[in-house]
């Protein structure tokens, strides 16, 4: 006997009827999370609200599927037991018994309340552990420089002149488009301003001191420290995520030998020709553009460029170069050796580098300002 | 149950990576319900196989259809339900790296925007208990997992939407005869309480007699033979010889088969 007496009573999902007085929900369809998909959360509160008469008996038999998130479902709107009265599939009794015997999840770390505290001693314990990291690298590099001095035959040629070409032949365009510009726009801007005074010729002094003793080491450093810093970094993380670096170590390889030396040998080598080429052609841009603009001959600055510009200033240039190159691979290396298997670190630690480099790179043109400070300074005659 | 509409239909394939010929004008179906357990020599391009079903790389020539819809232009609403009918567990894992177990199992879920929060944390608890992961390494990365925990989550990760349609990449390769066997009932109990069909690659044969319904051998870039496992070991082709009548072969059969 079959009697519906209210307007929720029947829906694809469930039908209830009373049998014999005892009322019945007999539920229906297909519980799969296919099936469900958009309907599950009001399924979900219906049946919950069913759930609380204690006198009704379910009936699942007529269930044409359920699958696990089905089953989930129902067990939920049951409070996490079984109510009194239950007719079910042997398959289906099979599916309770798993959900019966679930483990709870296991908490996820709460947050301390000193969390900021905290995060701030981490971060000024992390800034001397990246040093400390630092300095260690590099001790490890130059035993292995004296290892090499004392077996020239291990030497790895191969991976220094691979390094070479990809840190320097490869950077050349870049860092040569970047230095033109940055040559035209200086000359652009001071020559007007000089034009007004008549002091044409100091457009040389200017552009010869500002691009081969400042500008031309710091963009060809920059530009080299977000392009082969970053892919430096890089290669070693994904080294570590895919287990090459343990490989490298049981084979009795040791990292800083094979990977690190070579990188820092190779940009310290390629750094300062980068940083000559840079400064030449940011030279030749900005004399380019004073002789159109106010028509200073480019043959007149050319010749006066050696007297307007003290020999020093290039080998001031070069030697940041060199420092810089080598500092920017060791601290990629350094990034890149600490990177945890996971992409999340891989990313961190890429950033992280460059940010850390480009800084570094700042601080050593800013020491060799302070150095270097009564040197090349003077223009003769 | 079973259906005659092939769920997958694969015609005339031929696959080629630069002048390296992997597959040679292979054709087979899978319908629904079965298992198909791929099997053939390693680097006789079954991942490859398995990956041109999933729609993650193009055939040389010929086509893959699945619910009878090419693989390659179907609707962006089908293709999206069919990934969500669908489980892959991949040769590797392929876990989220960043992502904890827990999170791993829960991101397809999750994927859905459908579910209560408490419920999926259920779904996967109930998951990870199914391939036997105890919950305390809920919360570890997957760098910190062994292999084959690795590979009982991705498997977990691909039960996540209990889907119809399984693909397996060497479900069992890592894990101790024990785990195999739950891995076997697992199925079988995934089977009964749903239609499952699964496509799996593997080189056991203990589990492939256990639960395979059809083999299909992959060998000199073909489909040499596909069938009941009972008939395909009568067929006279080397690489199946080795293959199933070996010293190993003969042993694992023995049990699922009488062999003469
Ligand atoms: N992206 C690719 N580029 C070039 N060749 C590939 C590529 N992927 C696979 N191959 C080649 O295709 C062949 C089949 O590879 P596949 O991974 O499918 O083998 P498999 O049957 O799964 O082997 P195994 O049992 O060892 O896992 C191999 O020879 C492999 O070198
Ligand atoms: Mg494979």
């Amino acid at each position: 006997m079959l009697s519906s007496n209210r307007s929720d009573d029947t829906s694809p999902w469930y039908q209830m009827i009373v049998e014999e007085n005892v009322p019945c929900i007999k539920l229906t369809g297909s519980y799969t999370l296919a099936a469900l998909d958009q309907e599950l959360r009001k399924v979900s509160t219906r049946l919950t609200r069913f759930a609380a008469q204690s006198d009704l008996h379910w009936d699942l038999t007529g269930i044409q599927q359920m699958d696990h998130a089905g089953a989930i479902l129902i067990w939920r709107a049951w409070g996490m037991h079984r109510p009194a009265y239950l007719s079910i599939r042997p398959e289906q009794e099979r599916l309770f018994a798993h959900l019966e015997k679930v483990h709870p999840a296991p908490k996820p770390v709460r947050r301390d309340i000193l969390w900021p505290i905290l995060t701030l001693g981490r971060r000024y314990f992390l800034f001397w552990d990246h040093l400390i990291g630092i300095i260690t690298l590099s001790g490890q590099v130059l035993l292995n420089v004296f290892y090499l001095i004392k077996h020239p035959n291990q030497i790895p040629l191969r991976e220094i002149s691979a390094n070479l070409f990809r840190t320097g032949a490869q950077a050349l365009s870049i860092t040569a488009l970047v230095g033109f510009l940055i040559g035209i726009v200086l000359s652009y801007l001071s020559s007007e301003q000089l034009h007004t005074y008549g002091a044409d010729v100091f457009i040389v002094n200017i552009l010869g001191m500002s691009i081969i003793r400042e500008l031309g080491p710091m963009l060809a450093a920059i530009l080299v420290a977000g392009r082969s810093g970053s892919s430096m970094t890089a290669q070693l993380g994904v080294m570590r995520v895919t287990e090459e670096l343990d490989a490298l170590t049981v084979m009795g390889i040791p990292h800083s030998l094979r990977l690190v030396l070579p990188k820092i040998i190779g940009l310290g080598i390629a750094m300062p020709l980068v940083v000559l080429w840079t400064s030449a052609i940011a030279m030749l841009g900005g004399i380019l553009a004073a002789d159109l603009q106010i028509g200073l001959n480019y043959q007149y600055s050319l010749s006066s460029l050696p007297d307007a510009v003290p020999v020093a200033n290039l080998w001031i240039g070069m030697g940041k170069g060199v420092v810089c190159g080598m500092v920017i691979a060791l601290i990629a290396c350094h990034f890149g050796l600490r990177i945890k298997p996971n992409t999340e670190s891989l990313g961190e630690g890429t950033t992280n580098s460059v940010v850390t480099s480009i800084t570094a790179v700042i601080f050593i043109d800013a020491i060799f300002a302070i150095i270097f400070s009564n040197v090349g300074l003077k223009i003769a005659g | 149950m079973s259906n005659n509409d092939p769920i997958i239909e694969i015609e005339g394939l031929y696959t080629r990576f630069g002048s390296h010929v992997i597959h040679e004008n292979i054709s087979l179906s899978v319908y629904r319900g079965e298992i198909l357990a791929l099997v053939g020599g390693s680097g006789s391009g079954k991942t490859t196989l398995l990956r041109q079903m999933l729609g993650l790389e193009t055939p040389a020539q010929g086509s893959v259809k699945i619910l009878g819809h090419s693989r390659y232009d179907c609707g962006l609403e089908l293709s999206r339900s069919l990934r969500n009918r669908s489980g892959v567990l991949f040769q590797q894992g392929a876990l989220f790296s960043a992502l904890n177990v827990y999170d791993n199992i829960a991101l397809p879920l999750r994927e859905l925007h459908c579910l209560p929060e408490e419920m999926i944390r259920d779904l996967v608890m109930l998951k990870l208990g199914m391939v036997e992961v105890a919950a305390e390494h809920a919360n570890k990365m997957p760098a910190e997992l062994s292999g084959g925990m690795i590979k009982r989550v991705a498997l977990a990760r691909a039960l996540a939407l209990d889907p119809e349609l399984l693909f397996l990449d060497e479900p069992t390769a890592g894990l101790d005869p024990a785990l195999s066997e739950s891995f076997v009932k697992l199925i079988q109990t995934l089977r009964q309480e749903l239609t499952l069909t699964i496509i799996m690659v593997t080189h056991d044969l203990d589990t492939l007699a256990a639960i395979s319904t059809r083999v299909a051998v992959l060998a000199d870039q073909r489909l040499v033979a596909s069938g009941k496992l009972a008939d395909i070991i009568k067929i006279d082709h080397p690489f199946i010889k080795d293959f199933f009548l070996g010293e190993r072969g003969r042993n694992a059969l023995r049990n699922a088969l009488t062999l003469p």
